[in-house]
């Protein structure tokens, strides 16, 4: 991409006591894209975020905000930057209106009008002079969104924007999300723990373990990549892993019981494998094509963390 | 650039205070016992005019310089309380002699009283009520994480806080002395604000009691200089209150480590003159008016510009603490 990336980490390291939290990480997010943020909980995707906000000082490495130092230009970096850490934490005391006035004065140039412009756009209008202790979840998410969007930031982070939402919510989130980008060009970064989300909010993903990015791609190549592991069933699988072993087709061959195999393989060379087992007299019952999720992915990657 | 502006983050932390209606909270707390004071004093007055048939003050200010000696003509009175109950005595006569009601009824009366006995406990635990949990609500709340990603420097979001608790110790200030005038002067009248009033007793610990700097000020005047005394120890008490809401980010902890302060400052004044060094200790300085009343001091060597010194030092050292740590820590 020839664009000028918009969020910056570079060898970023933080170390509490004698745990290192977070172990030189690097990564990009560029404008209009929707970056996804992917690993278990206690991986150190909040860590990280709360270094990007500035309420963590890393022990070394930089991060930038629009080519702004986080540490040494805090006030232009976050001017640029709007954010959710963990729950949307607002005056529950205050109203929504209220909540929003306090957070504009801390930023250049947002007056009334915008304030209502960023009500209208998350669809607040009906309960906005409430208190938000009176909210539902939801409702303090999109509130949450709008103080995070009040100054027109270049990025938004969103920390678990679907923690506690329902079904209908999450679904609203994500085309609110993907209609943002498309219409601003922001960048947004998206943490979850959960793929399902990811997968169908990101463009980009970069899964975390144990404090380290252990990968990051799109999430067309990630899945793509995954997508050719091929299943056989057949008669005499302790032959047939001899054939598949030879075959210049096959990545990678596993045995899995008397009559499984599994592999990865190109998916357009299935009909030679099938034609040089059945020359060498094994049956064939079944070619099932087996579609891996990113989940897969994840486990191999990050050797069984949990995740759901 | 007009945003962000320190009046901006000031309104700010009024907003929030003032929904939280910490202050009115106060006021209600104020009139209650302002109301209580006023009809204890209404029911001495009546008991007064009952004995002795008069209310002169002259009669009753005698009374009491014979009650001082009779008492200090007993024995197994110990040395401070003497030593306390001599400089009454020889105010008192002063007093008499120059023909002053120290006492003299009404409003402004009431007032100098409920300062020189209210600037040790009841008003600054009036700002720690109010202002207690300017920090570590946002704390408790978790706010403090979207309050500190806004491109607002730390130090000016903690300054903001703190000359909030400078704005509502004046306001504090303005609303007791409001709530003391309008509802004692119910029963002990309005009047007496030119009433004169003795100052510049020197006394001193060692004992020595000299009427060299004495002089009579309206009441008026007492009470701008009594009330500006107690606005220098509420603002350093809410000065130590940020600091502690900075450091333990608990309110109740907060609150409780600041009551803490205040109780052993008033217990440790009447117990610990021969702990000498126990006088730069801050809560040991908060009795300013003291001074202006022309008592002992609890320790010798203490003055007005002396406790003025410790309490500078303190809330200075206070809000340095309170400053780096919330400029310098990681927030989880």
């Amino acid at each position: 991409m020839s664009l000028k990336p918009t969020v910056q980490l570079k060898n970023v390291t933080k170390i509490i006591g004698k745990k290192t939290i977070i172990d030189n990480i690097s990564f990009e997010i560029y404008p209009g894209e929707v970056f996804g943020f992917l690993g278990p909980n206690g991986a150190g995707k909040t860590t990280t975020i709360r270094m990007l906000v500035g309420l963590i000082k890393p022990t070394s490495g930089k991060i930038n905000i629009c080519g702004f130092d986080v540490r040494k230009q805090f006030v232009q970096a976050m001017q640029r930057l709007g954010s959710i850490v963990e729950n949307p934490e607002l005056y529950k005391y205050l109203s929504g209106r209220e909540n929003l006035q306090i957070f504009a004065r801390m930023l250049p140039d947002v007056d009334e009008e915008r304030i209502q412009e960023v009500i209208d756009l998350v669809d607040l209008t009906a309960r906005i002079d409430d208190q938000v202790r009176t909210y539902s979840l939801g409702m303090r998410q999109r509130l949450g969104i709008a103080q995070a969007l009040l100054g027109r930031p270049d990025v938004l982070i969103l920390d678990e924007p679907t923690n506690g939402l329902d079904p209908m919510g999450i679904k609203a989130l994500r085309t609110f999300i993907r209609k943002l980008v498309d219409d601003t060009g922001l960048s947004v970064l998206v943490s979850s723990h959960i793929l399902s989300e990811i997968e169908l909010l990101a463009d980009r993903v970069a899964i975390m373990s144990h404090g380290k990015i252990v990968k990051v791609g799109s999430v067309s190549d990630l899945v793509g990549a995954l997508s050719s592991g091929v299943d056989w069933r057949v008669s005499d699988s302790f032959r047939a892993l001899a054939i598949f072993k030879e075959s210049p087709y096959v990545q990678a061959a596993e045995l899995y019981d008397d009559h499984t195999i599994h592999t990865l393989m190109d998916e357009g060379r299935t009909s030679i494998l099938n034609e040089a087992l059945m020359k060498a007299g094994i049956e064939v019952w079944t070619i099932e094509r087996k579609v891996q999720t990113l989940e897969d992915l994840f486990i191999s990657l990050t050797g069984g963390d949990h995740i759901v | 650039m007009s945003n962000p502006n320190m009046i901006g983050l000031i309104h700010n932390e009024v907003m929030k205070i003032a929904s939280k209606k910490r202050l009115a909270v106060v006021i209600v707390i104020l009139v209650i016992l302002v109301s209580m004071f006023t009809y204890a004093q209404y029911r001495e007055i009546q008991e007064k005019i009952e004995k002795q048939g008069t209310l002169d003050w002259r009669v009753e200010l005698q009374q009491e310089i014979v009650d001082r000696q009779n008492r200090l003509a007993s024995s197994g009175i110990q040395d401070e309380f003497r030593q306390f109950l001599e400089f009454d005595l020889k105010q008192k006569q002063y007093y008499l002699d120059n023909d002053i009601n120290p006492n003299y009824p009404g409003a402004p009366t009431f007032i100098r009283i409920f300062f020189s006995q209210g600037i040790t406990l009841v008003l600054p635990l009036f700002i720690i009520i109010i202002m207690a949990d300017i920090v570590s609500g946002e704390y408790n709340d978790g706010t403090i994480k979207t309050l500190l990603s806004r491109p607002v420097k730390r130090w000016k979001i903690l300054m903001a806080k703190w000359l909030t608790v400078l704005l509502y110790t004046s306001m504090l200030m303005a609303a007791t002395v409001i709530v003391c005038y309008g509802v004692s002067g119910i029963v002990l009248g309005y009047d007496g604000w030119t009433a004169p009033i003795l100052t510049g007793f020197q006394a001193s610990a060692s004992g020595e009691f000299s009427t060299e700097y004495i002089h009579t000020l309206p009441m008026w005047e007492y009470l701008l200089m009594s009330v500006g005394l107690a606005w220098v120890v509420t603002a350093v008490v809410g000065t130590i209150s940020i600091m502690i809401s900075v450091l333990v980010k608990n309110t109740a902890t907060g609150i409780g480590a600041m009551m803490a302060v205040l109780i052993a400052g008033t217990l440790l004044s009447s117990i610990g003159s021969s702990w000498t060094s126990s006088k730069y200790l801050v809560n040991l300085n908060f009795d300013l008016i003291n001074y202006l009343e022309g008592q002992a001091p609890p320790i010798e060597g203490m003055s007005l510009p002396f406790s003025l010194t410790i309490l500078g030092i303190w809330a200075a050292a206070c809000l340095a603490v309170a400053f780096w740590n919330f400029t310098q820590k990681d927030m989880y």
